[in-house]
């Protein structure tokens, strides 16, 4: 009797496959990558608990239906949408429903050194910036990023020139706009030069009671001696299911700092890749994420040093109350060739609620004999002792609990350099708090 | 009316089935005194002192205590702080990530706001600390890090005076200010605590070392043993208990 190797395909599966079908011809490389994505797509499908890097995110049941692709955002509703940081100095650039919005993108007056194009439109003209894409590979078979790489219309695709520091953070808002379920697929590819230096905030936003799904993937090529500080504000609506993928590709004596900041989706999967080919360059991956009611977020990180001398460093704080589940997933690998590697990740877990739960996986894969790596992983309720300090000072409870969780996400959200930025985070830190009551 | 009456007070740790900590203490405190209480290791100071600022690890199984006429056993931990209950700790703790800047005022205006005051405007309370803060040595850098983050032994308790400066209580209850501190900076906590002493505040100074009391005189002495008060005096009692030692009260109590 023959076994049945592959589990029944789950209606989300069919609808994605027959989605894929449709893809056009073409003879190009992105075509080819599109079509390689849908082929791998096709063999392993959503993601179940069996497959480890998903153990605690089962895609296949938690994404029961795939809902059709979302079609072009009413510009007036994109612009009522993109609410966050619209304090902050910032280049702003709207992408709808996974396609850029002109009208509402801040496009003119560029600073010299600075492209700024779309990837329908690098497309439409050939431009050579595309054999960029799908160029930093993960390593491993990732649904939610074959699902973007094969669906993907359009995104930004930002480089900056060598030597060129660019004052302004860009920043570019994703919003899903519409009244029924879809899907967006949403691609970016950001080149930083040789010596180049660069701000760059994506931010997630919807409606709250629609099941949307917004699946975004940018790739950061990060060139040798360049300075790039990513911020990540996910902020989707509170039904809405996010897949996101970030992937760095990081030059010798570069600098990367990525900070994500959670607190939407009713399901949300951030998956982080880094591939450190340049010696002696510094990475910092951090985050944090507060989460209620029956929110799941996951984060999911993959940092390998290929060469000597590297150093990176994650620290990521969640939040939970009542019921909600997170989880943390972070893997080091050291190559052999990657001598005197520093490598140290931390995830620190707050649980407010009673039902609250945290998945803590942390990984050290080590193949070099001369490095120093260290890993940790804690998860409690707040300190009894720091709060009966705060309320024996006169501080009532709810106010103290705040104070304390604020510290905590504090220290992750530190991390951010940029002034503005750092204290957008704080402040949504504080909504957060106050919201909970 | 004392201002604290403490009567026949029983209590243990909370959950255990052990035996009762503090064994039928009473104390009255009136406006203005100060009392100090001594006793050896394990007699029930500091038990003491967490049951009457709230600490929740403790369970009153007899006794009862009242703040100006009120049963302060009845309120919330914050609630006592706002009226007037102050604890400076023998050992306080850090709490990083929260500016000892935000903590004071935080604190400051929620006592306000339960009494029914306005809150503070920033330049008074700007100068306010600053004030306070010169008078005990603590500098600008100290109160730009986090509550207590790095501080020395005695820069904590200096820590604790500034608080207890700031937030003005009624009654304060100094829990071994004087452990973990040299001559010189104990002298500066005497010297902080000695300035708050007024007609309207009472203080209880917890101590196992007459030492203090020779910078912070109080009005009575108490000899505390086993969860009760065994002997009271005057400040002479003090000296008594430095020159003989505790032996004679274990004695009494085997």
């Amino acid at each position: 009797m023959n076994a049945e190797i592959r589990p029944i395909r789950t209606p989300a599966e069919q609808a994605l496959i027959a989605e894929l079908g449709g893809l056009p011809a073409g003879t190009d490389r992105l075509a080819d990558l599109r079509r390689a994505a849908a082929r791998s797509f096709e063999e392993h499908g959503l993601p179940h608990r069996r497959v480890e890097e998903w153990k605690y995110t089962d895609l296949r049941t938690l994404m029961r239906d795939a809902v059709p692709v979302a079609g072009t955002a009413a510009v007036a509703e994109a612009d009522a949408r993109a609410r966050a940081l619209r304090e902050v100095e910032v280049r702003r650039i709207v992408v709808a429903n996974g396609a850029v919005v002109p009208e509402l993108s801040d496009l003119a007056g560029l600073e010299e050194g600075l492209t700024i194009t779309t990837l329908a439109g690098a497309i439409a003209s050939g431009d050579e910036v595309l054999s960029r894409i799908g160029g930093i590979l993960p390593g491993r078979y990732d649904a939610a990023l074959a699902l973007n790489t094969a669906l993907a219309k359009d995104g930004v695709v930002l480089t900056v020139a060598p030597g060129v520091s660019i004052a302004r953070p860009i920043h570019v808002a994703h919003v899903f706009a519409g009244d029924a379920a879809a899907a967006s697929y949403a691609r970016s590819l950001v080149v930083v030069g040789a010596g180049a230096k660069l701000t760059y905030v994506e931010s997630f936003e919807g409606p709250e009671a629609i099941a949307y799904q917004a699946n975004s993937a940018t790739e950061f090529v990060v060139g040798d001696e360049a300075h790039l500080d990513v911020v990540r504000l996910q902020q989707d609506g509170g039904s809405a299911f996010h897949l996101s993928t970030i992937l760095f590709d990081v030059g010798r004596h570069a600098q990367v700092h990525a900070f994500t900041f959670a607190t939407g989706a009713s399901v949300a999967r951030t998956s982080l890749y880094a591939t450190l080919s340049g010696d002696a360059s510094h990475v910092g991956f951090n985050g944090a994420a507060l989460l209620k009611g029956r929110q799941h977020s996951d984060s999911t990180l993959f940092v390998d040093h290929q060469v000597p001398g590297c150093e990176s460093r994650e620290l990521f704080k969640t939040v939970l109350d009542d019921s909600s589940r997170g989880v943390f997933q972070g893997k080091i690998v050291v190559r052999q060739a990657a001598q005197k590697t520093d490598g140290r990740m931390m995830s620190r877990a707050l649980l407010l609620g009673e039902d609250a739960e945290m998945d803590n996986k942390p990984e050290l894969e080590i193949f070099a004999d001369d490095v120093a790596c260290g890993h940790g992983a804690t998860c409690g309720d707040i300190d009894e002792e720091l709060l009966f300090y705060l309320r024996a000072r006169g501080i009532p409870l709810k106010e103290a609990q705040s104070l304390l969780v604020q510290a905590f996400v504090g220290e992750a959200i530190e991390t951010v350099e940029h002034d503005g930025l750092r204290e957008a985070l704080v402040e949504q830190a504080e909504a957060w708090l106050k919201a909970r009551g | 009316m004392a201002m604290l009456d403490i009567d026949n007070l029983h209590a243990k740790i909370d959950g255990d089935e052990g035996q009762e900590i503090l064994k039928g203490l009473s104390l009255k405190v009136n406006p203005g005194e100060v009392h100090a209480i001594m006793g050896p290791n394990g007699s029930g100071k500091s038990t003491l002192s967490y049951i009457l600022a709230g600490k929740e690890d403790y369970e009153v199984t007899d006794g009862s205590v009242t703040l100006d006429g009120e049963d302060l056993l009845e309120m919330e931990i914050d609630e006592r702080a706002a009226k007037g209950v102050f604890l400076a700790f023998q050992y306080p703790v850090e709490v990083p990530g929260v500016a000892t800047m935000t903590f004071l005022r935080s604190a400051l205006n929620a006592q306000r706001k339960k009494r029914g005051e306005a809150e503070i405007s920033t330049p008074d309370f700007l100068r306010l600390v600053r004030d306070k803060a010169a008078n005990l040595g603590i500098s600008q850098d100290m109160l730009r890090r986090g509550v207590n983050v790095g501080f020395s032994g005695g820069e904590k308790k200096r820590a604790e005076i500034l608080q207890m400066a700031i937030l003005e209580p009624k009654l304060c209850i100094l829990d071994e200010t004087d452990s973990g501190l040299d001559i010189d900076a104990l002298k500066v906590v005497s010297e902080g605590v000695n300035a708050l002493r007024s007609p309207d505040r009472a203080m209880i100074v917890i101590t196992h070392y007459q030492r203090l009391l020779n910078h912070i005189v109080p009005d009575f002495v108490h000899v505390m043993h086993k969860g009760r008060i065994v002997r009271s005096g005057g400040k002479e009692l003090a000296l008594e208990l430095e020159a003989n030692g505790y032996a004679e009260y274990q004695q009494d109590a085997a």
